[in-house]
């Protein structure tokens, strides 16, 4: 780990300042991950901006009916939260079958967004990985890639998101607020997390330098049977292999997003269209332009088997 | 003393303290945070320096260049330890892989080189600017690739009985089958661990270590000492599973470290240099043959065992688990080992048992399926009280009284005969059986037993507790050996100042360390009654008293006293063999949609003679059973070929079973004693857990869902092309 120094501002328009003046500056929040990563030499940040002080923990009611919740919110807190369990519980569902309580105390809702991949490749530095070094090729192409992504993917990177929360975030159209070095700005969730191109580097986010997230916003709630099934290896404390999120309504229409399939969570509207045709309809929509591994590609068959479990389950 | 078969009535018969569900005595320091373990021993020397390692970033080759020069002008960095600089560094013959590399690189983490620096984040800061350069070199990574090669090693000559091939050809019913296993990771949550500490020539060494005795040997020879001159002091362990059976590069780095730089050195291995840098249970290819009557009668077994180490490593032993298990007159076991560069394989928790029971016991459960037989029923028809190879009948053998209990308990009349038949929600259910066998052996081992003037009883050794009870067990030991209350024994372990004990390892620990004990508290009461003027033969010790002949004294009256004692076992096994046996019940639910597999109750019935203390023995058996089924369904070091090394090499990765992957679990132990195996009367059990759980749960998925997965682990993707279409 490289030495860095610290620094801990009062507020959202402190920490932003606070990145401009500093070179090689990375905010922290709860720390689960940025941390491991800066233990592996994974990330060498000269400088840590803890936001911890800046406020942003507080879940708001918006004019428009949904909820506006602070980047710092915790991930427990959002998901015990009594309107996101009544009006949102797949974004709840999602998150208690993430992590561990005692990570989930920490993590935050602006850091979960932001969560590395789990790729074994990226966690040693011995090993060719474009997502952390340009240029140096991809160890997981032809490697151990069975949790890795078998959509959206190219040569370049085929690392999956590990995130519990964002399959749900995406599934309930959130929308991302930054404050960064040029003002405010928001983004859907969708353009949020990006696919990597056919050459490296692999951009992940579409954050700029210096953009803090404030907050997530919710649109109004949309009713329905709120479901979020994680398909996983241990019954507890482990990334997915495949999960699902789904709002279903009475009437066999609804949204499904997938988790741990592909570099951001994978939604399709095509597939949200196919629900009532049942779930090889929407697997087929979502996999369309699939490239697994021989390593991943049972991923596909079991999306599709864990989609029909969701529907099944919302018709009891 | 030499142990004489069968013991006769002794002290231990009382069992007012021994036999009793007891709590263990280190619980409360280390629920404290009290108890130190090596990496903690703070206080031991006032200015600790801290050694980071860089682990070897190729498989195999040779380092071609090191740049050191910007680590050592960091911060806070006292000096650089690498092959250049560190002296000769000799392998122990417990060692197969060198513990640091240069200019040779054996296996990918070998340690090339450790900073030592003022503070732990300034050595770890350092280490990432070493730059070195390697030329690699071809190496073989794969045991499918190299089985062809593999030869059958120079101390393991095949067994056979009676006529093995003609008896399988022309047996009615077969099973021929071939099952493989990954490499484990033992995944102990303490890393290994050392401070090392010269003074004047002498060197200590805290360190996280079973057998402290080898231990300090290897390290005298590591270093080319006189072992007179090496202590090793390890109170507290974190888990060991066989991982710290042998030291290890923070041992030999510490101590060369400490050398170097005039300071003493703290160092623990980081989480992902543990699973390659250390040593791992190594892959299996097994194949077993039944050939059996059409009632069920074995006629033959064969068990065949494929596995690869570094060049002059061990075998996995995986037929040891067939040879003591069924009768059958016509046997076959064959061990082959093959030359692969990963990192050395060693023991890990009942080492060929383990994997062995992966096969034997899932391959007897299809044989029962091809017969249409209970598989307990099977194991009953052959059953046998002498051992198949040897004719020498077990000490001890009451594995269908293990069934008869289990299946009563468990509710094993409930089982569909038919697999794939029973369905709950939107799982598939399914139970399975599979047989505990695990040698028991025993080792010589000494303690020194002291009564204090105040009465209390102080007992030394260097025996390890490495979360099994050791300090519980002994101290029950000693407490019903001179008839005071557990409270009044303060017990001592993990000093090689302290009489060489038998160690932590092989299942062989508590049986001959309680016996070390016994030995030492038999002097003593001899002792005690000489110094009172009782007659030690007719003497009785209880409630803080001995008495003979109508006389009592308080123990406080027979002064300080110690005595050393010694037990020995020579001639044991000359007429007996010796092993524990066990049951395991299985019932869990596939998901019909993802083919997840959930366990929903493990019962093992075990039976060991005496159980020293039933609430250690349970949580050992439990946690033999955890490991099982993370073998069953979890645990795979994943092999990257192109190179060399464990990919998953971190806990995140590499996963072990968690609380809520077993909501129920239980553990029964058979009454009774077993007076040819110990003067204790019974055996440990450390290991018996893990001999067969991972077999009934392979079992129970066949039962649940008619599909038979021969490639452990159980994972989802092996069922789901097999699995109904929903
Ligand atoms: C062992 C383990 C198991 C896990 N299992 C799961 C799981 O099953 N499912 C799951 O979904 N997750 C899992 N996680 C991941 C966990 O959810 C994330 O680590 C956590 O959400 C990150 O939040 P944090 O606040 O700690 O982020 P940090 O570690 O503080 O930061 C993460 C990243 O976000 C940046 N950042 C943080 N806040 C802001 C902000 N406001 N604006 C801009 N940038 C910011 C940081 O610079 C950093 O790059 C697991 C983690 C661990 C360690
Ligand atoms: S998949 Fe992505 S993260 Fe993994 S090695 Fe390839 S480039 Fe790196």
């Amino acid at each position: 780990m490289k030495s860095f120094t610290y620094e801990r501002p009062d507020s959202p328009e402190a920490a932003v300042k606070a990145y401009q003046r500093a070179r090689g500056a990375r905010y922290i929040a709860g720390g689960t991950n940025l941390l491991d990563l800066m233990k592996l030499e994974i990330e060498r940040p000269a400088h840590l901006i803890d936001v911890n002080r800046i406020g942003l923990k507080k879940i708001e009611e918006t004019d428009e009916g949904g909820l506006r919740i602070g980047a710092l919110v915790t991930n427990t807190a959002l998901a015990g939260d009594e309107r996101v369990r009544r009006d949102y519980g797949v974004l709840t569902r999602a998150i208690v079958a993430g992590a561990t309580g005692q990570l989930r105390n920490k993590a935050t809702t602006g850091g979960n967004l932001l969560q590395q991949t789990r790729c074994p490749y990226f966690y040693d530095t011995n090993m060719p990985c474009n997502r952390r070094e340009a240029g140096s090729g991809c160890a997981a192409l032809e490697g151990h890639s069975r949790m890795l992504a078998v959509v959206g993917t190219t040569d370049a990177c085929i690392a999956q998101n590990p995130s519990d929360m964002n399959v749900a975030m995406r599934v309930l159209d959130a929308e991302v607020e930054v404050l960064g070095p040029k003002g405010a700005r928001s983004i859907p969730i969708e353009a949020f997390h990006l696919l990597p191109d056919e050459e490296p580097p692999v951009k992940e986010f579409a954050l700029r330098p210096g953009e803090l997230i404030t907050a997530v916003t919710l649109p109004p709630p949309v009713g329905g049977k709120h479901v979020y099934r994680k398909v996983r290896d241990r019954a507890s404390y482990a990334f997915a292999v495949v999960s699902v999120a789904a709002i279903l309504q009475e009437d066999g229409t609804g949204r499904v997003a997938l988790g741990g399939v592909a570099p951001k969570p994978w939604r399709r509207p095509e597939a949200d269209a196919a629900l009532p045709k049942g779930s090889k309809a929407v697997a087929d929509v979502l996999f369309a332009d699939a490239r697994p591994t021989d390593d991943n590609a049972f991923k596909l068959p079991l999306a599709e088997r864990a989609i029909a479990a969701v529907l099944a389950d919302a018709q009891r | 003393m030499q142990f004489q078969k069968p013991a006769g009535p002794n002290p231990t018969d009382r069992q007012r303290v021994l036999g009793k569900p007891t709590p263990r005595i280190d619980g409360p320091a280390k629920t404290t945070g009290t108890a130190t373990y090596a990496y903690e021993f703070n206080d031991v020397a006032p200015n600790l320096a801290y050694g980071y390692i860089l682990g070897a970033g190729v498989a195999k080759g040779r380092i071609t260049s090191m740049d050191v020069a910007a680590a050592k002008k960091s911060a806070g960095v006292l000096d650089v330890v690498t092959y250049k600089n560190a002296g000769e560094v000799k392998n122990s013959d417990f060692n197969t892989a060198p513990l640091l590399a240069g200019p040779d690189v054996t296996h990918y983490h070998q340690a090339v080189a450790m900073v030592v620096a003022e503070t732990f984040e300034q050595a770890r800061a350092a280490a990432s600017l070493i730059k070195v350069g390697y030329q690699k070199a071809d190496g073989a990574y794969e045991l499918a690739e190299r089985k062809d090669s593999a030869s059958v090693p120079k101390d393991d000559a095949d067994t056979r009985t009676g006529d093995y091939e003609t008896a399988f050809a022309n047996a009615p019913v077969k099973v021929d089958v071939t099952y493989t296993t990954p490499a484990h990771a033992h995944a102990m949550m303490e890393p290994h661990a050392t401070i090392a500490l010269w003074e004047d020539g002498n060197l200590t060494l805290w360190s996280a270590n079973q057998m402290i005795e080898w231990g300090k040997q290897s390290v005298a020879t590591a270093l080319g000492l006189d072992p007179s001159k090496v202590r090793m002091i390890s109170p507290y362990i974190g888990g060991g599973f066989g991982g710290k059976l042998f030291i290890r590069a923070d041992a030999v780095l510490a101590a060369i470290g400490a050398r170097l730089t005039g300071r003493p050195v703290k160092v623990a291995l980081q989480r992902p240099l543990v699973f390659n840098n250390t040593v791992h249970r190594p892959a299996t290819i097994q194949r077993i043959t039944l050939g059996a009557g059409e009632e069920g009668k074995l006629l033959a077994i064969g068990h065949e065992n494929w596995s690869g180490n570094l060049e002059g490593g061990d075998a996995e032993q995986s037929p040891a688990a067939t040879r003591p298990s069924y009768a059958a007159a016509n046997r076959l076991a064959v061990t082959k080992l093959a030359v692969l560069d990963l990192p050395e394989g060693n023991a890990m928790r009942a080492p060929g048992d383990a994997p062995g029971s992966m096969t034997i016991e899932a391959a007897m459960d299809e044989l029962a399926h091809e017969l249409g037989l209970d598989p307990i029923e099977l194991r009953a028809i052959n059953d046998t009280q002498v051992h198949p190879e040897s004719g020498k009948p077990f000490s001890r053998r009451k594995l269908m009284d293990c069934y008869r209990e289990g299946a009563s308990r468990f509710g094993w009349s409930k089982r569909s005969m038919e697999p794939g038949k029973v369905r709950d929600g939107d799982e598939w259910v399914g139970m399975g059986v599979a047989s505990a066998i695990r040698g028991a052996p025993v080792m010589t081992s000494a303690a020194r037993v002291s009564l204090r003037g105040d009465g209390s009883v102080l007992v030394e050794t260097d025996m390890t507790d490495i979360g099994t009870g050791s300090y519980t067990i002994l101290g029950q030991t000693a407490a019903e050996m001179l008839g005071v209350p557990l409270e009044r024994v303060e017990v001592r372990l993990g000093d090689s100042n302290f009489p060489v004990s038998a160690g932590s390892g092989g299942q062989w620990g508590a049986t001959s360390s309680t016996s070390g004990v016994y030995a030492a508290c038999n002097q003593l009461r001899t002792a005690i009654a000489n110094a009172v003027g009782v007659d030690a033969n007719a003497a009785t010790f209880a409630d803080g008293r001995v008495s003979a002949g109508g006389e009592a004294f308080d123990l406080t009256e027979a002064g300080a006293l110690t005595e050393t004692g010694e037990v020995t076992f020579g001639g044991r096994g000359d007429e007996h063999e010796y092993f524990t046996f066990g049951a395991h019940f299985v019932e869990l639910g596939v998901n019909a949609y993802t083919a997840e597999i959930r366990l929903r109750r493990m019962l093992a019935v075990c039976d060991a003679g005496r159980i020293f203390n039933p609430t250690s023995a349970k949580n050992q058996v439990m946690g033999g059973m955890t490991m099982g089924a993370g073998a069953a369904l979890l645990e795979e070091l994943v092999v990257d070929p192109r190179y060399g090394f464990f990919a998953n090499h971190d806990l995140a990765q590499y996963e072990v079973p968690v609380h809520a992957d077993i909501p129920q679990q239980e553990v029964i132990f058979l009454d009774g004693e077993d007076p040819l195996a110990s003067p204790m009367k019974g055996s440990g059990v450390g290991e018996l857990g893990i001999c067969g759980p991972s077999a009934a749960i392979a079992n129970a998925v066949f039962n649940a869902t008619g599909i038979r997965v021969r490639d452990y682990p159980i994972t989802m993707e092996k069922l789901l092309p097999r699995m109904p279409t929903v």
